[in-house]
């Protein structure tokens, strides 16, 4: 059952599922109808399930995403696709204070069935307008999951968990991710939504990473070992909740963390996970955590500055190199 | 009209005066915190609209929505509850003045960012066509709401796909403080709407008759599957834009302009931000509520002694609900994290 797909095509895969079965479910955003999405997502579905179902919508984010919210509020289960994180910031009022809001200050009266899908990274010199990552702007709401899969197969699953689910919850993609490959086996048991997965077994630091920077960090770990450095990777899978309970078990195995992330170091993701892991594993920890991030500057249109204002595999084991060299504390 | 809905409209409008005012008294005495936005003056657009809709349709409403709950048939004393921060409050006390949530009445939300009613209207709408049902979406906002982007979004896709929406405007001049000239370079806000091509007209938003008689027409349009109406209903809020807003940016002549023949005039102009009280109003003889309750005494439908009873028995529901409102409990923190988890599933999260 098991084989190679595009991660677009797991993503196709898994609404075309969901749609088939209940019909509550429809898509909406710029271009996913006739067109077929920006990145082929929702290739396909319009032909099958027609224009209320598939709708495509004027460019009017903040008016459709809160077009969601209105029908979740009456047991419908929208998709709404933003083309790019960077066009969510139109959205964010329809996010921040309409979808996380109307469940809690209702005394929980009404359901959020709301899946919000774009993708977000540094892709092939879009510059600064179409290359953020923006994840901490969305972690720091409380009321809002977001998923986070690297792989087709965490697509597959995540997408049809999260359409399944009664809250509100972001899908963030990757742009670079849309076209790579990897194994759909449809037959195997699905992870809980939120779980992180350890990529690879290690004992000498843990690398925590989430999206299309884990799969860097496994190839620099594969290297790595290479070179006689042994890390464990773990992909966080979900940026809300975080799986703290297996990040904690790895650090205090591995005495030594690193955090790899492309969005910019300063009040990132990586600085949440850093301030609660130094928290939780502080008398487990041989060295200081380290956190290898984006730069905090707007990504130049440039290929080679661009290139160079976020993580690669090469600087990961540039990082991971240096932290397992600190002399050990004790 | 028929005479019972007649005097339901004015029982309505009273209840609304009257618990306006209570609320008002409450949020001096301290029962009642943060932003409180009141309604007097306004009745006749709330209660038009409100008799004109379906137990089906759906409300969604702004920051000053006490009335549409009242009259949408929220429990006062639940409102008055959800005032006072606590559990029994009909949002369990987590919304406040502002965020008044009744699923079963499908009233469904105040909302606080300006602009916010559309898209929420907006996608109710769509699950309703999409179900084929004959129910609307009624959606309150003020002229102050116009200038957002959610407006023109909002009302280009409800047009264009055709969605039983009635957007109701309550015009009442001001956005918070600023004056609508001052604020919009077309003031007819009903023109706007026809830029979308939605069926858009101007009402007498102080005289409920026209109201209704605006509202049920628009709404048997929108039943009859014609898509999205407009209504901009012209009205006059006597106080400031909330509990915290004297109101004394209004020029006087403006004032006599909506307040004509009202002896209250000279009270208002010399004592601002003085409001008068209901005993006062109702001695005064000219406010939306008197033009209602002398149109009915003219018509036949009812006399003083009938008027005094009915405004008795308001006094004694008010005085319920704030009596209930003081007896509730406060919401647990507890009960916080229920709220903000509700629609957490059976399903293992990590």
């Amino acid at each position: 059952m098991s084989k190679e797909i595009f991660y677009w095509q797991a993503l196709n895969q898994a609404l075309d599922a969901e749609m088939s079965k209940d019909d509550t479910v429809f898509i909406l955003g710029e271009d996913v109808g006739l067109y077929g999405g920006s990145y082929r997502v929702t290739e396909g579905l319009h032909a099958k399930y027609g224009d209320w179902r598939v709708r495509d919508t004027p460019i009017s984010e903040g008016s459709f995403t809160g077009l969601g919210v209105g029908a979740a509020m009456v047991e419908m289960r929208p998709i709404v696709e933003i083309m790019t994180i960077n066009f969510s910031l139109l959205a964010l009022d329809a996010i921040t204070n309409m979808a996380t809001k109307v469940p809690f200050m209702s005394s929980g009266q009404f359901p959020m069935p709301l899946v919000i899908r774009m993708p977000g990274g540094v892709a092939k010199q879009l510059a600064a307008q179409h290359s953020q990552r923006l994840e901490q702007t969305l972690m720091n709401i409380p009321g809002v999951r977001i998923a986070v899969p690297a792989t087709p197969q965490d697509a597959w699953w995540q997408t049809r968990q999260a359409i399944r689910s009664n809250e509100a919850i972001i899908i963030l993609e990757h742009e670079l991710l849309y076209f790579s490959k990897g194994i759909l086996d449809k037959t195997a048991p699905a992870p809980p939504m939120h779980r992180a997965m350890i990529r690879r077994e290690g004992r000498n630091l843990t690398i925590i990473s989430y999206s299309r920077m884990s799969l860097l960090a496994e190839q620099a770990a594969t290297q790595l070992a290479d070179e006689g450095i042994d890390a464990e990777v773990i992909d966080l899978r979900s940026l809300n909740p975080i799986d703290w309970d297996r990040c904690v078990a790895s650090v205090e195995k591995t005495h030594r963390l690193l955090i790899v992330e492309e969005d910019s170091l300063f009040a990132g993701a990586g600085a949440e996970i850093a301030a609660t892991l130094g928290e939780r594993c502080f008398y487990s920890l041989d060295a200081p955590i380290s956190r290898h991030a984006g730069l905090d500057l707007p990504t130049p249109y440039n290929g080679k500055l661009e290139a160079a204002s976020i993580p690669t595999v090469t600087s990961i084991k540039q990082a991971a190199r240096a932290l397992t060299q600190t002399e050990n504390a004790k | 009209m028929d005479r019972s809905r007649l005097l339901a409209m004015l029982h309505d409008m009273l209840l609304a005066r009257k618990f306006e005012e209570r609320a008002a008294e409450e949020y001096t005495k301290g029962n009642i915190a943060g932003f409180l936005h009141l309604y007097p003056g306004e009745e006749a657009v709330a209660a038009g609209v409100m008799h004109a809709s379906e137990p089906g349709d759906y409300i969604v409403s702004t920051y000053r929505e006490h009335v549409h709950a009242l009259i949408r048939g929220i429990e006062p004393k639940r409102i008055m509850a959800e005032l006072f921060g606590r559990k029994d409050g009909c949002s369990g006390g987590m919304g406040g003045s502002m965020h008044l949530f009744d699923r079963a009445r499908r009233f469904m939300g105040g909302y606080a960012i300006v602009g916010e009613t559309y898209p929420v209207s907006l996608g109710i709408a769509y699950a309703i066509a999409m179900r084929e049902l004959p129910e609307a979406v009624i959606c309150f906002f003020g002229d102050g709401a116009v200038n957002q982007g959610t407006f023109h979004e909002s009302l280009n896709m409800a047009a264009l796909w055709r969605l039983p929406i009635l957007f109701v405007c309550e015009n009442n001049h001001y956005q918070i403080g600023t004056e609508i000239h001052r604020h919009s370079a077309v003031a007819e806000v009903y023109k706007r709407a026809c830029g979308y091509r939605i069926p858009s007209r101007r009402v007498d938003g102080m005289d409920v008759l026209a109201v209704h008689q605006a509202a049920t027409a628009a709404l048997e349009q929108i039943r009859a599957g014609t898509g999205p109406q407009f209504l901009e209903m012209e009205t006059y809020r006597f106080r400031g834009h909330s509990m915290a807003d004297p109101g004394n940016y209004r020029p006087s002549v403006e004032v006599k302009a909506h307040q004509q023949d009202d002896p209250l005039l000279v009270a208002i102009e010399e004592t601002l931000p003085y409001y008068p009280s209901s005993e006062e109003i109702q001695a005064a003889g000219h406010d939306v509520i008197k033009q209602l309750s002398d149109h009915m005494n003219n018509e036949g439908h009812l006399d003083q002694a009938g008027f005094d009873s009915v405004a008795k028995q308001i006094d004694d529901i008010i005085e319920d609900a704030v009596q209930f409102a003081l007896n509730s409990p406060d919401p647990t923190m507890q009960d916080a994290w229920d709220a903000l988890y509700c629609n957490r599933g059976e399903e293992v999260l990590i």
